[in-house]
């Protein structure tokens, strides 16, 4: 009995989704480093032009863009140790895909109360509270 | 000196130089500074992200006066510096990997990197000289 067929994808698993993960991040970061350069610029025009600017970044729209921010910066700061791990430490290969869950476990563990301090304001404004 | 006919043919293993046969060590070094200035940048990126995001009151303490406070001192000027650079070289050559891996045309590579080079002289200048002339009594 014929089985379907395979189809195209390349069957990577872990290890290419990590590398898709990290250009995806990375790219992000650098169109998002292209507008903060510029933005932070406006010092050099004027406070208010600055303050006016910065306000969009403590929208609350705004505010969860930086967690995705951060998230993907994160990402690819622990996934680049494991990069760098892989291509020196002569046992890399070997553990690429043990290390890639460990930095994934990292990263949970810094996310959470990162992502609490991050919205904290937000929250209680969009929410209500005290 | 030497006649016309003499074939130019190299001992075995030599070392290819750039002048002669178009070949460089440029892509090693890059994958090396990627991996050099990466460990650097974590320091820095992470460092700034958790100063201006997660500490005290995150984004919405930010300000021209936070900005003038932190800019009084060398320390702080000194990390946006090598932070606006080596960002903006680590992220330009990755996005230069990109453009070669996915651009197919020789055209449109071509065009592709001359933005994004355009863009890196752009920030890289920019950013220089904002840090460098940052007035804190501007009006």
């Amino acid at each position: 009995m014929p089985t379907a067929p395979a189809g195209t994808l390349y069957r990577g698993r872990e290890g290419m989704w990590s590398w898709v993960a990290h250009r995806i991040t990375g790219a992000l970061t650098f169109f998002f480093l292209f507008a903060h350069v510029l933005d932070t610029a406006l010092v050099r025009v004027s406070p208010e032009a600055y303050d006016t600017v910065i306000a969009t970044y403590k929208n609350p729209v705004v505010n969860l863009l930086e967690v995705g921010l951060v998230g993907a910066v994160l990402y690819h700061a622990l996934n680049g140790v494991r990069v760098i791990l892989i291509d020196f430490w002569s046992k890399g290969p070997k553990y690429q895909q043990a290390m890639l869950w460990s930095i994934v476990a990292v990263w949970m563990l810094l996310m959470i109360p990162g992502v609490y301090f991050m919205l904290e304001h937000t929250v209680s404004a969009v929410f209500g509270g005290s | 000196m030497s006649s016309a006919e003499a074939p130019d043919i190299r001992a075995p293993r030599t070392q290819r130089t750039f002048g002669s046969s178009g070949r460089s060590n440029f892509e090693l070094y890059s994958w090396l500074f990627m991996r050099i200035s990466g460990l650097v940048l974590i320091f820095l990126v992470l460092g700034h992200l958790f100063i201006m995001n997660v500490l005290d009151g995150g984004v919405q303490r930010i300000n021209f006066a936070f900005v003038a406070g932190r800019w009084s001192s060398p320390f702080w000027q000194v990390w946006d510096l090598l932070m606006l650079w080596l960002a903006q070289l680590h992220g330009g050559n990755g996005l230069r990997v990109i453009i070669n891996d996915y651009a197919e045309r020789n055209s449109s590579r071509m065009w592709l990197k001359a933005a994004l080079y355009a863009s890196m002289v752009l920030i890289l200048v920019t950013g220089t000289l904002v840090i460098f002339t940052f007035d804190p009594n501007i009006s």
